[in-house]
């Protein structure tokens, strides 16, 4: 077997592995199905209840992604305000990390004075958790510009706009791409969170239900719903990634045992 | 390039503080001209204000005292009929070598307005700059799959694509290996004779000032000025050849002896 096809065979390999491990842990310890099910139950439930868990799955992955790309927007502004301006950056860098400290979890009420029980707390959740690792690399990759290369587009000219368009933009685009791979899984977890504990629908509300009342296979199915949702949409803004920022990503072998 | 002739550049009383009123004086009294067509070379230790130079020369940093005067202009802002090269050839490395060198023109007048119509003939113009630095069929690579060598011809193309008539290097040679850096001065020198442009070479390197140079001056240490000049009478061009001759030994020798002496007398100065 090829090295390359063993690499890409590997997560499926150590994903069994560890799901025969703790198949057999759940048969060896005869651990009860209300504390941890085995993973041939989750699947069988994941089958059984297919027909609500894709119901759920659907609103939850609408809601991240409505989050997702308010938070991409507002952290794309955020980050070229932030990062074209020391003045914008010692006025807001600070507030930022303040905000960014602030456990969403415990916002999830506020919103839900503000906006009610419903979807509007979970899309508002995930863009909180997600826009500040977009805006935090869109301004890096402006702030980190060259001093000789703004000199050499200064002394010809240059205004601010210029060097941000020709030069900052362009060169922030690595930076960009790999905050949306954080950003998406970080909006994943906003949007669940909030489902947990104010709406009813969603991936959040099934597992909350589900473990109140003892069902942990539909638990765990769910979970691995999200994951697998997570993993998907991590695959895709990977997929972007490579094949928008090439120059930046030549080398994907790594520098040891290649 | 007779002395009665206007300079190109012209600095004269300049002082430079950094950093408000007890800031580092980085340059003071400093005077300094340059014929049109000259080649000059600025040597110094290290810290002696040679990166102020390139600034107030550029506009991008005003002096606090003094002026400075560009084709008999006094500056206020960016000189856009200088070119510029450093260290570290700063390429874009999303862009091909012949969009990198197309960068000044997308930003200087009249090229800018120019270029959406004249695109094709400016990429001729790139192309024929290329090739006269040697780095024909090298137009559509992208700067990391250059070598350094490459790169820094690349840069000292993009200096020069707007053709301007003062060209500014700040070390552009010095983070290369000794054979590629004297293979770019002869680049450099064949370059600069062909079109004619005047050049202000900031270097560490006083075999390379003595080399490229129709004058070279010595800066002195923090806060920097002019303590003395030298003309160099080799005959251009100038080859490997005549780096052994005993006149340019013994000018990079005195240039030599000048800098010991400029350090010295910074270290006493740390220590007083």
């Amino acid at each position: 077997m090829s090295r390359k096809l063993l690499g890409q065979l590997m997560p499926v390999i150590t994903l069994l592995g560890l799901l025969l491990l703790w198949e057999f842990g759940c048969i060896v310890f005869s651990v009860p199905e209300f504390v941890l099910p085995k993973p041939s139950r989750v699947i069988e439930t994941l089958i059984t209840s297919f027909g609500p868990i894709w119901f759920h799955a659907q609103h939850t992955l609408m809601t991240t992604l409505v989050g997702f790309v308010i938070a991409v927007v507002v952290g794309v502004l955020l980050g070229v305000f932030v990062g074209s301006s020391r003045l914008a950056y010692q006025a807001l860098y600070p507030l930022l990390v303040g905000f960014n400290s602030v456990p969403k979890v415990a916002l999830v009420p506020v919103l839900v004075v503000w906006f009610g029980i419903g979807t509007a707390p979970a899309i508002l959740t995930a863009f909180m958790l997600s826009f500040f690792p977009v805006a935090v690399n869109v301004a890096i990759g402006l702030a980190t510009l060259e001093p000789e290369l703004e000199d050499v587009l200064r002394s010809l000219g240059a205004s601010q706009r210029d060097i941000i368009i020709k030069v900052g933009l362009p060169r922030s685009m690595p930076y960009f791409f790999a905050s949306l791979k954080i950003a998406i899984t970080l909006a994943f977890v906003g949007s669940v969170i909030a489902e947990t504990l104010a709406s009813n629908v969603g991936i959040g509300t099934l597992v909350e239900q589900a473990s109140a009342n003892f069902r942990m296979p539909l638990v765990f199915a769910g979970l691995a719903v999200v994951a697998a949702m997570g993993i998907a949409m991590y695959a895709i803004f990977a997929g972007i990634e490579r094949r928008m920022t090439s120059w930046a990503t030549r080398s994907t072998d790594f520098g040891i045992g290649g | 390039m007779s002395a009665a002739a206007t300079p190109l550049v012209d600095i004269a009383g300049v002082r430079l503080t950094y950093g408000g009123i007890d800031g580092t004086l980085a340059v003071d009294q400093l005077n300094l001209t340059v014929a049109p067509g000259e080649f000059v070379a600025v040597v110094g230790p290290s810290g002696c204000g040679k990166s102020s130079l390139m600034k107030l020369v550029t506009g991008l940093l005003a002096p606090s005292a003094g002026s400075v005067s560009v084709a008999g202009q006094t500056v206020r802002g960016p000189v856009k009929i200088v070119g510029m090269a450093f260290q570290n050839a700063s390429l874009l490395p999303w862009r091909t070598t012949l969009d990198n060198l197309m960068l000044p023109l997308e930003i200087v007048e009249p090229y800018r307005s120019r270029i959406g119509r004249e695109r094709a003939s400016f990429q001729q113009d790139a192309r024929k700059l290329l090739a006269s630095v040697g780095l024909a069929g090298f137009e559509s690579k992208f700067p990391w799959q250059l070598s350094g060598g490459m790169q820094q011809r690349a840069s000292l193309c993009r200096a020069l694509i707007h053709q301007p008539s003062l060209l500014m290097l700040d070390e552009p040679f010095a983070a290369l290996d000794a054979f590629t850096r004297e293979e770019l001065w002869d680049v450099l020198q064949g370059i600069w004779i062909q079109r004619g442009f005047t050049t202000i070479l900031v270097t560490h390197d006083l075999r390379e000032a003595v080399y490229l140079a129709d004058t070279v001056h010595v800066m002195s240490a923090r806060p920097g000025r002019i303590v003395a000049s030298y003309k160099v009478q080799l005959p251009r061009p100038r080859t490997l050849e005549s780096s052994f001759l005993p006149e340019f030994s013994h000018l990079v020798q005195k240039l030599r002896e000048h800098i010991r002496t400029e350090r010295g007398a910074a270290d006493a100065a740390q220590v007083a």
